[in-house]
């Protein structure tokens, strides 16, 4: 398990565009995730709320403010420790998947290890390991073209687990899913937060998940706003 | 990420598109075959040439001449003064050639390093007999120590008193021999009829049997004890100052000699009015006329593979294309710029190592076919030629040279892949 790592954005504001066609995505937010929250982004298609995850997930850099990460201000960071940090301590679940359909299930959830040039043995091992926890261990040399939507999902979840991260970022985990089977991928998910203590920032528009969560946080043209004032 | 992982998933990634790495494969496949025969063909040319010219003379001989002004078509000819010593020769492509007198021997002589000259004398033999009828005879001088390639027994021994021959294979069924070996130490006699019109014999014992070969094919060669004595008996009855002449001396010099040594040799040559000349000069005039042949040839080949590596480009170009998820993935979950620059810059030396290597191998089979078909066919008149020769240096520097221009193709899909924006990648539907 990683070290517990705080989470911050101070006055984060994230412009596209130049002169008259500037379009501030996200406006001015402040924030604070603390290590072991569920927190779920939520808002309208085009509110902000992927910038402020690919923001928060250092993906993205914001135009002005910062993000610290723990005391570190990520802006000082360079970009070796960047990817070091996202390929460590952070993992990522996105609504389509983004799973190599021609390779195996264990290929898929082993990349981060390759990437960190862990040994094949040991990643071979760990990447047992996290199928074993999201359940698909007999799936492990299928092919990743051949298992359902569900399945797909719950792979990603075993990659985005494979480093023991400290925060797992949900980019709508459940989007591509229908009820049931996304009820089990959002169950996975927080049981991982309540047994592993990883944070979980999701963003979604199902309020359901939502609801799950620690907390909600709310977002509409790229500025945060409290639940009364929607 | 490995160095080992980024070859496996470059290499798995190059097999996912099969259809499209085979054809750009084949187009280096094409380069490398070319630039690999064209090669080949060169080298296997010039060995042979080597081997031909060596028979011709040793090393550390000059072929020297008195150095003559030619008549230029624009000039005309040079103006005449009176010289008692002098005489010229024209040959039948009009040029003129200085003659040489003993006078002339001394001074080769005098110059230092020079260990001895011999007169080129031009010998007309009647006839050559061994136990059977008289044959024509075609008969050279072997200057310096023998270098022909010997099928059976020694070439002949300029420092021996006694007479010697060694004859071409084409002889030695006319001699009335019936294999190689069996003529070896016999004795030959050769008819020669001096300038009052008067025929005598001379006998020389055969000490090698020569291998065909494409330059003095059909000569014999004589020691100088065996042309020494065949001139004087030619030269019976001639005045003595026309029989001492001749257009050719061969000047030896040690063969320990550095290049810079004998340059100053030909120099102190030129000085005095001569013009040497080794065997390597006359080699180096006809390699030069081979070798730019050969870099005609070459540029096909060069071609070919500035085209492959255009189809390269674009196989990458569309493979960056295809797989914009697959880097945005991998930069997100923290894989360096750099190595994704490498593991497409890999893909591109990959195609460029299976062309390369494929082509190479290809190029070999059809040497190797193509030399053991004329062996019995139409190089059958020239034993000794491998007409295709692929030496493993050049093997390996077609296949590093290829996988270089490879990698040069590689670079700008790999800049591509390497800039992508992960957040703009994941996007990218």
């Amino acid at each position: 398990m990683n070290q517990p790592i705080m989470i911050t954005a101070k006055h984060v504001t994230k412009i596209y565009g130049k002169g008259e066609a500037a379009l501030a995505a996200l406006d001015d937010i402040d924030l604070a995730i603390k290590p072991g929250e569920s927190v779920a982004v939520i808002g309208k298609s085009g509110s902000g709320k992927s910038t402020l995850m690919h923001v928060l997930a250092l993906l993205d850099k914001p135009t002005e403010g910062s993000v610290l990460v723990g005391d570190n201000d990520a802006s000082s960071m360079s970009g070796r420790q960047l990817d070091l940090l996202r390929n460590k301590s952070y993992g990522f679940v996105f609504q389509q998947f983004f799973l190599n359909a021609n390779d195996t299930v264990l290929n898929n959830v082993i990349l981060p290890l390759k990437i960190a040039g862990v040994g094949r043995k040991e990643r071979n091992a760990r990447g047992i390991k996290a199928l074993k926890a999201v359940e698909l261990d007999d799936k492990t040399y299928s092919w990743a073209a051949d298992l359902s939507g569900g399945q797909k999902q719950r792979v990603c979840i075993a990659r985005a687990l494979i480093n023991d991260p400290s925060v797992i970022f949900a980019d709508e985990p459940t989007g591509n899913l229908d009820s049931h089977t996304g009820k089990i991928v959002e169950d996975l998910l927080f049981r991982l937060n309540k047994e592993l203590g990883i944070t979980l920032i999701i963003v979604t528009h199902d309020e359901d998940i939502a609801a799950r969560c620690s907390r909600q946080i709310h977002i509409k043209d790229g500025t945060l706003v409290k639940r009364g004032e929607i | 990420m490995k160095f080992i992982d980024i070859l496996q998933t470059a290499s798995s990634s190059l097999f996912r598109s099969k259809a499209r790495t085979f054809l750009t494969v084949i187009a280096v496949f094409i380069g490398a075959m070319t630039i690999t025969l064209t090669n080949g063909i060169g080298t296997g040319i010039k060995s042979y040439l080597n081997k031909q010219i060596g028979n011709l003379g040793a090393p550390n001989v000059l072929i020297v001449q008195l150095t003559t002004k030619n008549a230029s078509p624009t000039s005309g000819p040079a103006k005449y003064t009176y010289n008692p010593n002098a005489s010229l020769s024209a040959s039948g492509f009009g040029d003129r050639q200085l003659l040489m007198n003993l006078n002339d021997l001394t001074i080769i002589k005098s110059i230092p390093n020079v260990t001895s000259v011999v007169p080129a004398h031009s010998i007309a033999a009647d006839y050559i007999v061994g136990t059977g009828d008289k044959y024509q005879l075609a008969l050279a001088q072997q200057f310096g120590p023998s270098t022909a390639y010997m099928v059976a027994g020694y070439g002949v021994d300029n420092n021996s008193s006694q007479q010697q021959i060694s004859i071409p294979e084409s002889y030695v069924g006319p001699l009335g021999y019936s294999n190689n070996q069996a003529v070896i130490g016999k004795i030959v006699t050769i008819g020669i009829t001096s300038a009052e019109g008067i025929q005598s014999t001379v006998t020389a014992t055969v000490t090698g049997v020569q291998q065909k070969n494409l330059i003095g094919e059909t000569a014999a060669y004589g020691n100088n004890a065996l042309v020494d004595l065949l001139n004087n008996i030619q030269n019976t009855g001639i005045p003595k100052a026309t029989a001492n002449t001749f257009q050719t001396a061969y000047a030896s010099f040690p063969s320990s000699l550095t290049t810079a040594q004998v340059n100053s040799l030909k120099n102190q040559l030129t000085a005095k009015g001569f013009t040497g000349k080794t065997i390597k000069d006359e080699e180096s005039t006809i390699f030069t006329v081979i070798d730019t042949i050969i870099i005609i040839f070459d540029m096909f080949g060069v071609i070919a593979l500035l085209a492959a590596s255009f189809g390269i480009v674009n196989t990458l170009l569309m493979s960056v294309q295809d797989r914009t998820k697959e880097i945005g993935l991998m930069k997100a979950l923290g894989m360096s710029p750099r190595k994704i620059f490498a593991l497409f810059s890999i893909e591109a030396v990959m195609i460029g190592f299976w062309g390369s290597v494929l082509g190479v191998g290809f190029a070999a089979l059809i040497g190797s076919a193509i030399n053991a078909i004329g062996r019995h066919g139409f190089l059958k008149d020239f034993p000794g030629l491998s007409l295709l020769t692929f030496p493993l240096t050049t093997v390996f520097t077609v296949i590093i040279a290829i996988m270089l221009i490879a990698f040069l193709a590689g670079t700008l899909p790999a800049l591509r892949a390497s800039r992508k924006d992960p957040i703009e990648a994941l996007r990218y539907e």
